[in-house]
């Protein structure tokens, strides 16, 4: 070894060191000073505040570990929600920019530009203080379909009720279950025999006949519960029955997903045009249908260039589920790094609590993304 | 006459299929234009589903009339070919031009034609269009936040200025081309520094910044006798001893007595404001995250193991937590992390914030580029004996920079996306200055006109950048 290469290192070893010793003792110094000691024990305390909208079981006698949850659970929800509906949007959109046709491609064109140059929260705020706030009153709210009232106070749909809701699930799964096993009997198949199974059929079939099984014979039941209308004062109303979705809720979900479809449109155009017109050329020369050629021969392809960037998208669609905070939707950053930091006090704790949280999601979805990266990735010999 | 079908429009009957197209075709659209214009609905002897859906179905068949494959007309064949190609394709291509048709009144009505712009009060409003009074009265505000009226000249001055000074590579001679970089990166950040400091925040300490004036134009006049050789260590220490000399030890008992003028008047960082704070913002991130974001990149291939893991580290956490805890952490966690007594302003906590959050992303661009470049040259530099820092700034980074400019300006695109953010903290760029007047009780429910105003200008500057950042893409893909 020589000093060339120790010196810089341990040049490096020993600012860091002192940054971080510097802020340590720091941090020591005003936690005395305060009479605050540094640890996790307030976890389990009484929280005393109340959140809006929970998907678990929660108010003010749970310990802050439970609001830590709800807030989690409620980035989920609506990271889930936006991923699902960007992947929508912005394959559609994608599509739609490759169109032939001048008129949607334009319109494909204008939507990916106007939204994406528009910052998030802009829009967040736009759907929240302005767009919703124009709708109607629970008590004037006209029903769409006749089941669902989009009001100001938020959008309320019927809800199913469930008998046996554990069957129905088992049913599912062991549906997933067998879709695996088709498809590997599929692969095994085609590459013994050359005769190919039409796989995305028995699939579909398999989902829909094994939940239905579970109606007929396993016992499960379901009714739909619709919202009625419901006076609670001379001039308040409300919806009861059926599920609430919070206006927070919609707007942010809208705005995410507007949002974040624009980019995953422009990775599936990207993807489409990446594949190279000699390939098709080439699968409808040795004679595959058109159907194949697309299965076969170029989404495998444009897969390859689309997904990695996408989940990239998914990843920053989470991140910016944060910004929930700015219209009081009780996500993780407003539950814990807002209010619970509000009350106890523990800026290191919670801050550094609430950023590792985001850290193991972006880094457990990363280390994902490598894995199937390596897996898809042309085998060179 | 030939065999002739509606079924199947062809070329002999040509004539007949594209009158009879036309007519449907523009039956139907003049039926939409009407009802959405003039409110007058042609088919209103019709039930009324199919009253609704005529117009579509009536415009469908005058497509497929139409559509008939190298007519030899060629305006026909040019329509055809983009928005005709198929069944499917003509029925979407109706629903849009339908939708532009339905909503382009409404809107019409609400941005101009019932909108109302003059008045300097809520009344002067009507309340069926836009209320653009809204904008006007608040349109100080909005761009300049609470810095006092009467200062905001200041701000005017400095920016234009600094566009000014910015602008100088486009018409620098060619002889002096080769400096540019180093004015860029160093000497303009600086003088906007400068301004910023000490003209925008103001203050007794203006006089500073005369001093620096001052020891600007005599290291400079000196400069032109120093060997060239010697010309970088001579700009990097005689400015700064000139300007501490002049401070310190001239005229320090004049300091006194000018510090008791009349000077500008201070404003402090919580009064900045609105669109020129994003600006601010921006621009300072832009400069600072660049170096750090080149200097990780370097880190992260680097071969020192403790080096490059550090940077790892450093990049990856980064880049895995969301901006607003970032700035969470700036305002509410940072402060414990400092001595009691010492103080930094949060207008520099959320820059420092952000360009290292930035950098980040910038740091994972640049290894892209410097990826991309083949081995070789790597090879052919240290052939020639370079060391790392000589093979890094002549041979490599000219290249791999040169590369990454597009994903570089997307990156300062999605950091100017990024500053509405810093309402966290309490500082209120364009969109926290909505957010408060949205608030006032005498301007209250004009929250559409707000955000519609900030999204033209947000778009406005974002589409220019990232159309900008297109054209560098495709300069830089030929050139290659």
């Amino acid at each position: 070894m020589n000093l060339k290469k120790i010196l810089p290192q341990l040049l490096t070893i020993v600012v860091v060191v002192l940054i971080f010793g510097f802020f340590s003792y720091n941090a020591q110094v005003n936690m005395d000073n305060r009479g605050i000691t540094f640890g996790y024990g307030f976890l389990s305390q009484e929280s005393s505040f109340d959140v809006q909208f929970s998907l678990i079981e929660y108010d003010g006698s749970h310990s802050y570990f439970r609001a830590y949850l709800v807030g989690l659970l409620n980035t989920i929800l609506v990271s889930v929600i936006g991923i699902v509906f960007a992947t929508i949007i912005g394959v559609v959109v994608g599509i739609a920019r490759l169109s032939k046709n001048y008129l949607i491609e334009r319109t494909a064109a204008v939507y990916v530009e106007f939204f994406r140059n528009i910052p998030l929260l802009l829009q967040i705020f736009f759907w929240y203080f302005a767009a919703l706030r124009a709708l109607p009153l629970p008590e004037k709210a006209e029903p769409m379909l006749g089941v669902f009232f989009l009001t100001i106070k938020g959008f309320f749909v019927p809800a199913f009720v469930w008998n046996n809701l554990d069957i129905f699930i088992y049913s599912i799964i062991a549906a997933i279950i067998s879709i695996f096993f088709v498809r590997l009997y599929a692969k095994k198949k085609q590459e013994n025999q050359g005769i190919q199974t039409p796989v995305l059929l028995i699939s579909i079939g398999l989902l829909a006949v094994l939940p239905l099984l579970s109606f007929l014979i396993g016992g499960a039941e379901a009714y739909v519960e619709i919202p009625v209308i419901k006076q609670l004062s001379q001039s308040s109303f409300t919806y009861e029955g059926g599920l609430k979705l919070p206006p927070e809720l919609i707007s942010l979900a809208l705005a995410l997903s507007l949002y974040t479809a624009t980019f995953i449109a422009e990775n599936v155009r990207a993807g489409v045009q990446g594949v190279s017109k000699g390939q098709k050329e080439a699968a409808a020369s040795i004679g595959l249908t058109p159907n194949q050629i697309l299965k076969l021969v170029v989404m495998p392809q444009a897969l390859r260039i689309i997904i990695p960037p996408t989940t990239n998208q998914y990843l920053n669609l989470t991140k910016n589920s944060s910004l929930a905070a700015a219209i009081a939707y009780p996500d993780l950053v407003l539950i814990f790094a807002g209010t619970a930091l509000m009350q106890t006090g523990r800026a290191i704790e919670i801050v550094s609590i609430t950023m590792l949280t985001y850290l193991s999601l972006s880094i457990s979805i990363s280390i994902l993304m490598n894995w199937y990266n390596k897996k898809i990735a042309i085998k060179e010999k | 006459m030939n065999k002739f079908s509606f079924l199947t429009p062809d070329k002999d009957n040509l004539y007949v299929y594209l009158y009879s197209g036309l007519l449907l075709f523009l039956f139907s659209v003049i039926d939409v234009t009407l009802n959405s214009f003039l409110n007058i609905n042609l088919t209103s002897f019709l039930p009324d589903t199919i009253s609704f859906l005529l117009p579509l179905v009536l415009g469908y068949i005058g497509l497929h009339f139409i559509r008939i494959e190298y007519s030899g007309i060629k305006f026909l064949d040019l329509v055809n070919r983009n928005i005709n190609t198929s069944h499917f394709n003509a029925f979407l291509s109706l629903i849009i031009i339908f939708v532009v048709i339905k909503v382009l009144p409404p809107a019409l009505s609400w941005f101009i034609l019932d909108a109302n712009i003059a008045g300097d009060s809520k009344d002067a409003c009507s309340g069926t269009g836009a209320c653009w009074t809204y904008i006007k009265i608040w349109f100080n505000r909005f761009m300049y936040g609470m810095y006092p009226n009467d200062e905001q000249w200041r701000i005017n001055i400095s920016f234009i200025s600094l566009a000014f000074l910015g602008s100088v590579g486009f018409f620098a001679p060619d002889k002096l081309k080769k400096y540019l970089t180093l004015y860029y990166v160093v000497i303009y950040p600086f003088i906007a520094l400068l301004f910023i400091y000490f003209f925008i925040s103001g203050g007794p300490i203006f006089f500073d910044f005369s001093y620096g004036i001052i020891a600007a134009a005599i290291s400079i006049i000196i400069g032109f006798f120093i060997p060239s050789k010697f010309k970088m260590y001579y700009f990097l220490i005689v400015p700064i001893t000139i300007y501490i000399l002049l401070k310190y030890v001239f005229f320090y008992e004049e300091l006194i007595e000018l510090g008791k003028l009349e000077a500008l008047e201070w404003v402090e960082t919580g009064a900045w404001g609105g669109l020129s704070l994003t600006f601010i913002v921006s621009f300072f991130c832009l400069i600072f995250c660049f170096p750090i974001g080149l200097f990780l990149s370097l880190g992260r291939r680097s071969d020192l193991p403790i080096i490059k893991y550090i940077s790892i580290g450093f990049i990856e956490f980064w880049r895995g937590v969301p901006l607003i805890t970032v700035l969470f952490m700036s305002s509410v966690m940072f402060p414990m992390f400092l001595p009691e007594d010492m103080f930094i302003d949060k207008l520099v906590r959320v820059i420092i914030a952000i360009s290292l959050f930035e950098a980040a992303y910038v740091a994972e661009v640049i290894r892209g580029g410097l990826q991309a470049l083949p081995r070789g040259q790597y090879d052919a530099a240290k052939s020639l004996g370079m060391g790392y820092w000589k093979m890094h700034i002549f041979v490599i980074l000219p290249q791999a920079l040169k590369l990454v400019i597009p994903g570089i300006a997307n990156t300062f695109l999605a950091l100017v996306k990024d500053t509405p953010l810093i309402f966290v903290v309490g500082l209120l760029e364009l969109a926290g200055m909505l957010g408060l007047a949205k608030t006032n009780p005498d301007w209250l429910g004009f929250a559409m006109e707000g955000y519609v105003f900030a999204s033209i200008v947000f778009f406005i500057i974002c589409y220019a950048m990232s159309k900008y950042s297109y054209n560098l893409e495709q300069k830089y893909k030929t050139e290659r």
